[in-house]
């Protein structure tokens, strides 16, 4: 049999576009913070979006330590979320074009997440990048950190353990 | 309520629920004083994290966590006059119930001269199954 000729690019393109929207979408808490992500080929860059409501110190003032801890997990699960996910759709075992709420797979599960706080998160828009230490078949590690005006200056770094979507993980709910 | 909230405590509460995240999130604070603070996060919908369960995101538990602790650190006998959250630990248990109000009490159980060190624990209706616990370190400064 004749090999597949290679799907053009445009078409490959538009799956991992769609299926990344469908990733961010998902998750209601994430629009609330104002959680966007940005990608460039397999990178993944977080971006808390600035708003008054994201203030802990009016003082200061300075971000909520809990929404910069919420943004880092944020971002670590959806990095591992994509990285687990993206070969799976590749191998047309997830059909993006088919993908619904309901249909959409389960997102890893935090078991723990530890926030260092390096400096005041400044009332303006920050980025944070995740490395996915290992992903097993059960557990996952992840590294985070965020910065806001120098890359080398990081306000915040986090790491965390996360429990994989397991195949049978939507039959039983919890 | 179990206690009647006294002038300095009508204070700190008045203090935390303006603060503007504690006020997005729909924080409130049911009772504070020598270093214990309890504050509760009635359900909103837009503070879930996967659609298809109701399940509050744990971002959001953490969020509560680390204001719960640092009321904690501020209200303590040996009270810092401000504090900044050095680092927290949230270990998640189980996903909240959908639809219930979720409640951290924490407890600053030992401050020295730089550094408050906390527990917490949330829990929603099943107060017998905690949702998550925390441990975190706060700076101690002014004193």
């Amino acid at each position: 049999m004749a090999r597949a000729r290679p799907e053009p690019m445009h078409v490959v393109r538009q799956r991992r576009d769609a299926a990344f929207a469908a990733l961010v979408d998902g998750i209601p808490y994430a629009q609330f913070l104002g959680i966007t992500l940005e990608r460039r080929g397999d990178e993944l860059t977080g971006v808390l979006n600035f708003d008054d409501k994201l203030i802990g110190n009016p003082f200061l003032p300075a971000l909520h330590g809990g929404v910069i801890s919420a943004f880092l997990e944020t971002t670590a699960i959806l990095t591992l979320a994509w990285q687990h996910f993206l070969p799976l759709i590749e191998a047309g075992d997830i059909e993006v074009e088919s993908l619904t709420l309901e249909t959409i797979p389960n997102f890893p599960k935090t078991i723990d997440f530890t926030v260092d706080y390096l400096r005041t998160g400044l009332p303006r828009d920050a980025y944070a990048r995740a490395w996915v230490g290992r992903a097993g078949r059960r557990y996952a590690t992840v590294r985070v950190e965020a910065w806001q005006d120098s890359r080398s200056k990081p306000f915040a770094q986090g790491t965390g353990h996360f429990l994989m979507p397991q195949p049978r993980d939507s039959e039983t709910g919890s | 309520m179990e206690t009647q909230l006294v002038d300095s405590e009508k204070f700190a509460k008045q203090f935390i629920e303006a603060i503007p995240h504690a006020r997005a999130l729909g924080l409130e604070l049911i009772t504070i004083g020598k270093g214990q603070a309890e504050i509760s996060m009635p359900y909103k919908p837009e503070l879930v994290g996967d659609p298809r369960n109701g399940v509050v995101h744990g971002g959001a538990v953490s969020a509560q966590m680390d204001t719960c602790c640092g009321a904690a650190v501020m209200c303590h006998p040996d009270a810092p006059a401000g504090t900044a959250t050095i680092d927290l630990r949230i270990d998640y248990m189980r996903g909240a119930n959908p639809g219930q109000t979720i409640t951290a009490k924490a407890t600053c159980y030992h401050v020295t001269r730089n550094v408050a060190f906390v527990r917490a624990v949330a829990t929603d209706e099943d107060v017998d199954n905690p949702v998550a616990t925390a441990t975190g370190a706060f700076t101690v400064e002014g004193r």
